[in-house]
């Protein structure tokens, strides 16, 4: 089977500096795989590289088609959700009208209603607060909001900056909970970013890990977590 | 499943009724005006003018806050749009004897087609960088409307000089009231599709792209093509405002449009409230206000304490400014909004 994601050879740039220097992987149509790496090593960055947020040099297909020349919207549009580092939630929008956001480019009506029940059969939490300004919400909350605002696409894969980021165990545990569900009864793929090593190679059937813009290390998500250099480096025991 | 609401639709929010009620009733007191005074005398033609003149630049500081307030662009030479505005209704009422009606959706269409393609280029800068652009367009409209080849559309430095239109169908309205009528409707229709405007899909597009330029593109929002819209769409409110100041005040010249026009729109935009719509109606009287009495009221206000010290004629202004930023951050309109709520709280 194609891969559904594949990227070889990927370069990104901020200005002049090249923070990304040629990086290779693929990613499993229905596959949860994981970005590891230290702080600066690139993994925002690749996920960037993907949606088009940066520019980008070398050859990234999605579902069989190349997508390094399309803009931000069209990657969003085939079905590429980014849920970015920090959330980015639009603070100034209800929690209805963030969800609503990204159905707007959407011609099936009920698709939409389908999507927007399956939201809140996940993160019931976000149906009791429609009304209530995102930007006034806990972290935690945000963070569902973030998720259900990319399902909203009704995507076949998923970019996960962090999910965890500044968030309390007991509602990590939940909303990785969630995102399991997500892959197994929806079928998104799922490319995930995450600093708690542990976390992500639970969840993950492969990794990848990065350094300082280029991948050093690959496997089964598995074999990684017994890996010695690994858990020393990541996992801190 | 609760269905969801249309953006807008009517909500049984009693607040809301209020506001809605409180403004049409504002609006039509107001347009009933001109006939209770008539000839009387009562209110003057030139309160008439000054009164104009505000709800103009309340529908200039409109067009800004819908780039600054809601898409989160900043603009430093929106005074160039509306210069271009008055001198295409002042070049076609004068030379082409056009119809003063006519040439707003004139001033309309080129302003937002000028806003648009400056907007284009303007999508690559930032912050700063935007507002250096800005502001160089702010510095370069007057010089141009003085270039010696145009001078044959627009008389130079000498500028145009019009002539108030009357009131038709015999009305027994003087031409300052009859006009206040004119701009009053053409200020409650443009107020009326800015709300429309952003309680829409396009609007909430808007808001996102302020709140998060990034996110927004990742949710298949096309951001450049918006920001390159509401660009002109700003250029187009304020080009009408201009437009209509041309055919009030009578006059257009270069020197009516220097770069101090940019900053008291966006002065008016931020000390009103940026991102509200009452908040462009307090800052429309605000600029008007300013322009006309921030000279005289230092005067007045040396001579009344016995400074031992001249003043600068635009002393008081940036005292003004200085409080108003201090003491309202949220502008005229959040502060009211913040006193409000407060009010309600303690009853
Ligand atoms: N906007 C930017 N402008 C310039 N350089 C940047 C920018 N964003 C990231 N970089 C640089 O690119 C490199 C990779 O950064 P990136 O954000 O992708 O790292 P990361 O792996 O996500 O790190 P973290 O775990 O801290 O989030 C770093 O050297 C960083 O300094
Ligand atoms: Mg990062």
């Amino acid at each position: 089977m194609a891969p559904l994601l594949e990227v070889s050879g990927l370069k990104a740039y901020y200005g002049a500096t090249e923070a990304l220097h040629g990086l290779s992987f693929a990613l499993e149509k229905g596959g949860i795989t994981t970005l590891l790496g230290a702080n600066g090593a690139g993994k925002t960055t690749t996920l960037r590289a993907i949606s088009g947020l940066v520019k980008r040099d070398g050859r990234i297909t999605f579902d069989g088609e190349a997508i390094d020349r399309a803009a931000t919207e069209d990657i969003a549009r085939r079905g590429v959700a980014h849920v970015p580092e920090g959330r980015g939630t639009f603070t100034g929008l209800s929690v209805e009208e963030n969800l609503k956001i990204a159905s707007y480019g959407r011609r099936d009506k009920s698709g939409v209603k389908r999507d927007l029940d399956l939201v809140f059969s996940y993160f019931p939490r976000l149906k009791e607060r429609l009304n209530q300004q995102a930007g006034t919400l806990s972290g935690g909350e945000q963070q569902m909001l973030a998720i259900s605002r990319a399902l909203m696409l009704s995507p076949r894969l998923m970019l996960l900056d962090e999910p965890s980021f500044g968030l309390a165990p007991l509602i990590v545990q939940e909303i990785f909970h969630i995102m399991r569900r997500i892959n197994a009864e929806a079928g998104v793929s799922m490319l995930l970013v995450e600093q708690n090593a542990a976390l992500a190679l639970d969840l993950a059937d492969t990794a990848y890990v990065l350094e300082t813009g280029t991948v050093v290390m690959s496997g089964p998500a598995a074999q990684l977590k017994n890996d010695e250099g690994i858990r020393k480096s990541y996992l801190g025991y | 499943m609760t269905a969801v609401t249309a953006p807008g639709a009517p909500t049984a929010d009693p607040a809301r009724n209020i506001t809605r009620t409180l403004v049409i009733g504002l609006v039509l007191m107001a347009a009933a005006l001109p006939f209770l005074v008539g000839k009387s005398g009562v209110i003057s033609n030139f309160t008439f003018l000054q009164l104009s003149l505000m709800i103009v630049y309340a529908i200039a500081v409109l067009g800004l806050n819908l780039l600054t307030g809601f898409n989160g662009q900043i603009s430093l030479g929106h005074g160039a749009f509306f210069a271009v505005g008055a001198y295409t209704a002042a070049v076609l009422i004068e030379t082409y004897g056009v119809n003063y009606w006519l040439t707003l959706p004139v001033a309309a269409v080129l302003c937002f087609v000028i806003g648009y393609l400056f907007g284009l280029p303007a999508l690559r800068l930032e912050g700063h960088y935007l507002a250096l652009a800005t502001f160089g367009l702010a510095i370069a409209v007057p010089q141009m409307l003085k270039y010696k080849h145009l001078e044959p559309i627009t008389n130079g430095v000498m500028g145009i000089n019009l002539m108030k239109p009357d009131a038709p169908f015999g009305l027994a309205l003087s031409s300052d009231q009859w006009m206040f009528l004119v701009v009053l409707i053409v200020a409650v229709a443009m107020f009326w599709a800015a709300r429309n405007l952003l309680n829409s899909r396009p609007g909430r597009a808007m808001i996102a792209i302020r709140d998060n330029t990034l996110a927004a593109g990742t949710m298949g929002i096309d951001t450049s093509r918006y920001k390159a819209t509401v660009f002109g769409i700003s250029a187009l409110y304020v080009g009408i405002a201009g437009a209509l100041h041309a055919i009030i005040f009578e006059f257009v010249s270069p020197d009516s449009f220097r770069f101090e026009l940019s900053i008291a729109i966006l002065v008016g935009a931020v000390v009103g409230g940026v991102a509200s719509l009452p908040g462009a109606i307090i800052g429309g009287v605000f600029v008007q206000f300013i322009e006309k009495y921030a000279d005289a009221m230092t005067k007045k206000l040396t001579q009344a304490i016995h400074l031992p010290l001249e003043l600068q004629p635009w002393t008081l202004y940036g005292i003004t400014l200085i409080v108003l930023i201090y003491v309202m951050p949220g502008g005229i309109a959040g502060g009211l909004a913040a006193l409000w709520a407060r009010f309600r709280r303690r009853a």
